[in-house]
């Protein structure tokens, strides 16, 4: 079964094309990873998909149905977004900021029902950010405000959540506080995830499925541990590296080449 | 959820800060306290006391004469023009996710002021006197204003409304029909330019119970419709793409906010003039009382705005009796330092 999919999708900013014709399928339940390098269109191709751009031409079929055909609220109540770095207005409580996920199912006389309580309990339960609710959105760490606003796309109760770089700024314990929190909602809450992550190590543990953006296409995707290698690296990234074995994960770890101190005489990679 | 109190009747359902309604109904005190008071001062004292019987018709016919014809409309004016411009600024400052946003600056009160001084220029004939009804003044204000709006807006237009190109053009615009209403008072009879002069100043002097009555509903209407539209521009608050993502019609509500906030300012310009820097200080203000949710934020906007425009207007005709200066003068007295000193901070940031 397929979360999304794109049909001869084409994406671009005035007349130049940054994707062309794609036609991707996000499998439904499994985390997915988009990586590729910079400006290689995995943030427009993510944005696209949660219609916060217009495609060139092409489509995008979101449970069977073209989301250009759908009303924009229905389509938020099955998908949510969190789109990089997003900035909170000042003084807006952590409860302030969450309960607007839920706004997809309010009206204008209905803002406050008791499922609207209910998502919003539960958004901020499995964020860990109940003690913080009442705290102001800018007082927060940079770590507990990425929380806040995965919270927020909780409160949206829907099955697949969009991520575009959800861990840029935050230091190696936060982003793993973040993955592994997401890790959760993917396993526990059987929520479809496809994030765009810069960190391939990361990546590569977290993900049930990668999919490598380059040339306005896909390279390749696929379990991380049958398509990461040296080949892939250089393809993408055009980095030379070495692939080894992650020692705790067992997952695909990548050591980039180029110039540093060298300690001791490189060995073979043992993989 | 200590500091809420959630609100269920069948289909309706609404999350309330207790703090915020808190503040609300001490600020409506505040403004009707203040409201009594300066309708009491002015070359006749009348206790507050009688000027409640008086407006409730228990007065002395002196007393009565003066609070029901003179005072009373003035102060009312004063509440609501303050209060529609505080709104105007609230809405802008929350769209363009910037707090230096005021229809000063979009060009919606210089708007006003050109359609004004035109409408004294070309309905003067040679001996100057007016053509036609003074009466007619407010329209060919509230005209302008919107007008101004509408063009800040048609000009910003490229596939959609990008809030920062909407404060540049709105910026250029002002700069334009500035110059464009100092070329009239200029060119046209000299005795007009100084009635100009106060109006762009901005003055709730020689309101009579007519112009409440004209522009209380309207107001009413705007704020309503904006109150069902609050949870929309506290969504927008948090960027475009997280507006869209979740369901929001963004085109769609910019078009009735700026809508509803052109309507407030022009509806207050119309009959107080360019009274400055409301639409920028109250609803700062506001913010630092109860936060930034929207549906708290417009009544306590309201409430600082009125209180700002009576004060000011109860100093400029006390303070330099029998001289009266406009309101205008000292809301923009307190607002530039303030306007300064929000540049500032933000340049701290």
């Amino acid at each position: 079964m397929y979360a999304l999919q794109t049909e001869d999708l084409t994406l671009g900013y005035g007349e130049h094309t940054v994707i062309d014709e794609l036609n991707l399928l996000i499998p439904k339940g499994d985390m997915s990873v988009l990586i590729g390098g910079n400006g290689c269109g995995k943030s427009t191709l993510l944005r696209s998909l949660a219609r916060l751009q217009k495609p060139h031409s092409g489509g995008i079929v979101l449970d069977g149905e073209a989301i250009s055909n759908k009303p924009t609220k229905e389509i938020a109540r099955k998908m949510a977004i969190l789109p990089q770095s997003p900035v909170a207005p000042e003084g807006l409580t952590v409860l302030q900021l969450v309960k607007q996920g839920r706004y997809p199912y309010q009206t204008w006389l209905s803002q406050w029902s008791e499922a609207d309580e209910k998502a919003v309990q539960y958004a901020l339960q499995a964020t860990h950010m109940e003690e913080f609710a009442e705290r102001n959105v800018d007082s927060l760490s940079g770590g507990q405000r990425q929380r806040a606003w995965i919270a927020l796309t909780l409160a949206q109760d829907t099955d697949i959540i969009l991520l575009d770089e959800p861990t840029t700024y935050l230091d190696l314990a936060h982003q793993v506080e973040i993955l592994d929190l997401l890790f959760e909602l993917n396993k526990e809450g059987n929520r479809t995830i496809l994030m765009v992550l810069h960190d391939l190590n990361l990546a590569c543990r977290y993900a049930d499925h990668i999919i490598a953006v380059k040339d306005k296409g896909i390279y390749d995707q696929g379990k991380p541990e049958d398509i990461v290698n040296e080949e892939l690296v250089y393809q993408v990234f055009g980095l030379q590296s070495d692939i080894i074995k992650d020692p705790i994960f067992g997952t695909p770890l990548c050591v980039p080449h180029g110039k540093g101190r060298m300690v001791h005489a490189r060995e073979p990679a043992d993989v | 959820m200590t500091k809420y109190t959630s609100f269920r009747m069948k289909t309706l359902s609404f999350l309330l800060d207790r703090r915020a309604i808190l503040i609300i109904v001490s600020l409506i005190g505040a403004v009707i306290l203040t409201a009594l008071i300066s309708i009491g001062i002015g070359e006749i004292f009348i206790k507050p006391d009688a000027v409640v019987k008086a407006l409730f018709g228990y007065g002395t016919d002196m007393n009565e004469l003066v609070v029901k014809q003179f005072r009373f409309p003035r102060i009312a004016m004063a509440i609501l023009a303050g209060g529609a411009l505080a709104v105007s600024g609230a809405i802008l400052q929350g769209m363009i996710r910037n707090p230096l946003a005021s229809p000063d600056i979009l060009g919606i009160t210089w708007g006003g002021a050109l359609a004004t001084i035109g409408f004294l220029t070309v309905f003067s004939d040679k001996a100057n006197a007016l053509t036609v009804s003074i009466q007619w003044q407010p329209l060919a204000s509230f005209i302008g204003a919107v007008l101004a709006g509408f063009l800040v807006f048609i000009l910003s237009w490229k596939n959609g409304i990008s809030p920062i190109r909407l404060v540049l053009i709105g910026i250029g615009l002002t700069a334009v029909l500035q110059a464009l209403t100092t070329l009239l008072m200029i060119i046209g009879p000299i005795y007009r330019a100084s009635d100009a002069n106060i109006w762009i100043t901005g003055s709730v002097h020689g309101t009579n119970g007519q112009d409440v009555l004209t522009l209380l509903p309207w107001v009413v209407v705007l704020l309503i419709l904006l109150m069902v539209y609050s949870r929309r521009v506290n969504l927008q608050e948090l960027g475009d793409d997280v507006a869209k993502g979740a369901g929001a019609m963004l085109l769609r509500d910019r078009i009735t906010l700026l809508f509803i906030s052109t309507g407030l300012a022009g509806g207050a310009v119309a009959f107080a003039g360019g009274v400055g820097f409301v639409g920028l200080m109250a609803p700062h203000i506001a913010r630092k009382l109860v936060g930034s949710s929207f549906g708290v934020l417009v009544p306590v906007s309201a409430l600082v705005g009125s209180m700002l425009v009576m004060i000011a207007d109860l100093i400029g005709r006390t303070l330099f009796s029998p001289l009266e200066v406009p309101a205008g003068v000292f809301t923009a007295a307190i607002g530039a330092p303030y306007f300064i000193y929000l540049l500032y901070r933000s340049r701290n940031k």
